[in-house]
């Protein structure tokens, strides 16, 4: 597949825009607006409104136009995964990622080498999107948010069960659990579907709009509805789902001596935890911790591997050690706190 | 240990007293003997293992993960057990993970040169949170925030019974406590007291206000002076010597000078202080020799104790303590006066014709020893607990100073959407410019509406911000009451305040009108050397 005499730094290369992909004409998650954009998923690190033109998985472009008032004045060009399409020179196809739903890897083929823009991904089973498709590259540009070998992100069905039996220990209190309104939320409600937990969730104001439009995807989150319809002694022993900013927000005022559960993956390290101030932390991320990413960079066997946000250091270590040609690539404008 | 795990995992992320009991409450319930026996010695410093120091650990996460990664680990979580138990990856093929009753029963007897193997296969075996559990237990304190008092709450509760029902016989239990769970859960007889050496419940005071002495009869009540130190049980019977807090902590380790020279079979009250010939040191000197396993000569020396005594409870196998304050008070004299006493000495009654009179001899006290006055009914026996009526103390005035609020940091629990902890300044001159220079924190004193009043206000003046803290605009001046200053070196303006809390929010007074911190060093020096 590879063509030694081809430097991939040629057709794609960082610039202060973003990731530029010169025979496709593209940028792929443009920190900026730009004429042509390959949005690999819906956080808003990397998919920005005011794009001419964007193409994205059909579950993305959904939460696109959700979150960016419909985004009237951008040409949506939409790939289902396993479909193939020409920009350019260079042939597009978007692989499943496993982070949250629509998430798509970015193949990218050109002269017969090929690139793969993994975007942020995730290994472990999510019930709210397909998983991780490994594909065989020349070049792989992976995300590195927890890429230190502190990072053995637990099971999840271990976390939800810390969550319900804080619920069983402490009965009589509101659990508020933070979490990222898009991706996180759901997930997190599938997770307490599949233990069992069947009573209505609460959702803060932030969360329904996002929650509705999994629905809309087939995604069956069970009895949710917003936390403002209920009064307030309805929530004691319940769980209500916020955006992690919420609970030390005035807005948490309203329960009764709430615990505040924070879901993330940064809550496997404690004074990170504390920082947050969670009572509950709940180490669910949405991205590929170190076992993962080193299983990753062995599955897509890729000779040159191009390491963007996150803890670089230790993975372009890992990844030499392995003997993969390792780099950093500085990309600005990606937010680590969704973790 | 997996319970074990989880409950020190959850005490130690959960601020608040009662949801930390029924954290406690739920593991002493729901675990069998012996482990939850083991689980409540951890959680009273009752578990010792000489040979397993965390010393040992060093090597273990280079060996493992090589030391660049091993390094970088390390730099991010800051803790070394805490990063020695995320890198570790659980072996299925370790076997099953050990029980808390096999963790000590183990480390209790490993030699030196076995514990790291030992260690290495726990960890194996554990889960992350085992694994930091475990790592936790080895040097002896675990620091979840629970003290042996809290823990000896969450066994009586589980029990219905007072805690001081607990304490009472405390000390003449060893781990795993089974009688004691026999008793309080099974309906076992109660364990007896009569080892050696027992802690018996101390009785506290109810705090009085000048205001509310007029109702009282100056006549039935005795009056002494309330000394700036810790309150301490001196308790010695069958050959066995202890120095308690007045919570019922063993402190005998840190204080081997006043246990030395107890000579006698009895159960004295009385306050701890370091004491330099006739003069009481500021209580940041005593502090210096709290919290401490072992004590150096020099500490001894240069911060020689002493207990001042205020009451007998015990003395030579008789019971003292239905007497009335009066005859306990005489049996105490006379007792001193059989012969002169190295390190205990008595604290004085002062006499008084009226509260008028007491209030003046209350107000000629400047000093850093001398905290207030308590007054005790002089027909009151020495009841357990804090009763109603008998014991009353009269603090000091605080002193009181202007600050500047110039951070704030959300509370926990109940606080946890309210900015409740104040760091506050006070201004000092560099290079000829004026700044202020932060003096101490305080996160009480106000009322619930001030609260909502100075959450507000932060959430308004806000001009940085760096994770749960705000900086604010240096524009709010807030009275700060405290009751004793000393010269410190380690903080950053030079001196201490004990207990401080805002007094009034003064947002009638500009900022450039707050107090300074040489104002605060000549208060110090003051207390220093006016001892009353």
């Amino acid at each position: 597949m590879a063509t030694d005499s081809l430097n991939p730094r040629s057709w794609l290369y960082p610039t202060p825009r973003g990731l530029y992909c010169e025979p496709g004409g593209f940028y792929v998650d443009p920190a900026v607006a730009v004429d042509r954009a390959v949005i690999t998923h819906g956080h808003g690190d990397h998919a920005r409104p005011g794009h001419r033109a964007a193409l994205a998985t059909p579950e993305t472009l959904a939460i696109m136009r959700a979150r960016f008032e419909g985004m009237p004045d951008t040409a949506q060009q939409s790939l289902k995964y396993s479909e193939t399409v020409r920009l350019g020179e260079v042939e597009v196809r978007l692989a499943p990622a496993g982070h949250i739903l629509g998430s798509a890897q970015a193949v990218l083929t050109w002269r017969g080498q090929r690139i793969v823009v993994s975007g942020d991904f995730k290994r472990r089973p999510d019930p709210t999107c397909p998983p991780f498709e490994p594909v065989p590259c020349d070049v792989f540009i992976t995300e590195a948010t927890f890429a230190l070998p502190v990072f053995h992100h637990p099971s999840d069905a271990g976390e939800i069960g810390k969550l319900l039996r804080s619920i069983t220990t402490f009965p009589e209190r509101t659990h508020l659990v933070g979490v990222y309104a898009l991706g996180k939320c759901q997930r997190v409600i599938r997770l307490l579907r599949a233990a069992g937990y069947d009573k209505r969730i609460w959702l803060h104001g932030a969360l329904v709009s996002l929650c509705r439009l999994y629905q809309e995807h087939g995604i069956d989150l069970g009895d949710v509805a917003p936390a403002s319809e209920a009064i307030l002694e309805t929530f004691r022993g319940a769980i209500v789902l916020c955006p992690p900013g919420a609970i030390a927000d005035r807005w948490s005022r309203r329960f009764a001596e709430p615990i505040s559960a924070v879901c993330s993956g940064w809550m496997g390290v404690r004074a990170r935890a504390r920082q947050r101030g969670a009572e509950l932390p709940l180490v669910i991320s949405d991205h590929a911790d170190w076992p993962e990413l080193s299983q990753t960079l062995k599955d897509v066997g890729a000779p040159k591997v191009w390491v963007t946000h996150g803890r670089e250091e230790a993975l372009v270590f890992h990844a030499r050690s392995l003997g993969i040609e390792a780099e950093a690539l500085h990309l600005g404008g990606r937010d680590e706190e969704d973790g | 240990m997996q319970a074990f795990a989880a409950l020190l995992d959850a005490l130690s992320f959960q601020p608040a007293r009662n949801a930390k009991l029924r954290l406690i409450e739920t593991y002493l319930r729901e675990v069998p003997d012996p482990d939850r026996g083991w689980g409540l010695a951890a959680l009273t410093g009752g578990l010792d293992f000489p040979a397993a120091k965390p010393a040992l650990l060093r090597g273990f996460g280079e060996d493992r993960i090589g030391p660049e990664l091993f390094h970088l680990s390390y730099d991010y979580v800051g803790d070394l057990a805490e990063t020695l138990a995320l890198i570790w990856e659980t072996d299925c093929a370790a076997g099953p993970p050990p029980t808390l009753g096999e963790v000590v029963d183990t480390l209790q007897r490993a030699s030196r040169s076995e514990t790291p193997g030992i260690l290495k296969r726990w960890l194996d075996a554990l889960d992350a949170t085992g694994r930091w559990a475990l790592l936790k237990l080895l040097p002896g304190a675990l620091r979840v925030g629970v003290s042996a008092r809290l823990a000896k709450q969450a066994v009586a509760n589980i029990g219905n019974k007072p805690v001081d029902a607990v304490e009472e016989i405390w000390h003449g239990l060893t781990p795993p406590y089974r009688p004691l769970f026999d008793w309080l859960l099974h309906d076992a007889p109660r364990p007896s007291s009569n080892a050696g050496g027992a802690f018996l419940p101390p009785m506290l005071a109810n705090p009085i206000e000048q205001g509310e002495l007029g109702a009282l009869e100056p006549a039935h009540f005795r009056a002494e002076w309330k000394w700036d130190g810790i309150r301490v049980q001196v308790a010695a019977s069958g050959g066995v010597k202890r120095l308690y807090s007045r919570a019922g902590e063993d402190i005998s380790g840190a204080f081997p000078d006043i246990v030395e020279a107890i000579d006698f079979d009895g159960v004295l009250d009385g306050e701890l202080l370091v004491r330099r010939e006739e003069t009481v040191a500021p209580f940041n000197d005593l502090q210096q020799r709290l919290n401490r396993k072992a004590v150096t000569l020099r500490m001894l020396a240069d911060h020689p104790a002493h207990v001042r005594l205020y009451d007998v409870l015990r003395l030579d196998g008789e019971d003292l303590r239905a007497l009335p304050f009066d005859q306990r008070r005489a049996r105490l004299e006379a007792w001193m006066a059989l012969k002169p006493r190295q390190r205990f000495d008595l604290s004085p009654l002062v006499t008084f014709r009226d509260w008028a009179h007491l209030a003046e001899l209350r107000e000629g006290t400047t000093g850093d020893g001398i905290e207030g006055l308590m007054l005790k009914r002089a027909d009151s026996a020495y009841l357990a607990g804090r009763p109603k009526g008998p014991w009353l103390k009269w603090k000091r005035d605080p002193m009181l100073v202007d600050c500047v609020l110039m951070y704030a940091q959300r509370g926990h629990g109940k606080r946890s959407s309210f900015y409740s902890d104040f760091t506050f300044g006070c201004w000092r001159e560099v290079e000829r410019r004026r700044e202020l220079a932060p003096v101490g924190k305080a996160y009480f004193g106000f009322t619930d509406e001030e609260l909502r009043w100075l959450d507000k206000w932060v959430r308004d003046h806000t001009t940085n911000r760096f994770g749960p803290v705000r900086e604010v605009l240096p524009d709010l001046v807030l009275e700060i009451a405290f009751d004793g200053i000393a010269r410190s070196t380690r903080h950053k303006s030079g001196v201490a305040m004990r207990f401080p809390r805002i007094n009034r929010i003064r947002t009638d007074k500009p900022a450039a009108e707050a107090d300074t911190v040489d104002n605060l060093l000549k208060l110090a020096a003051r207390a220093a050397i006016d001892p009353s």
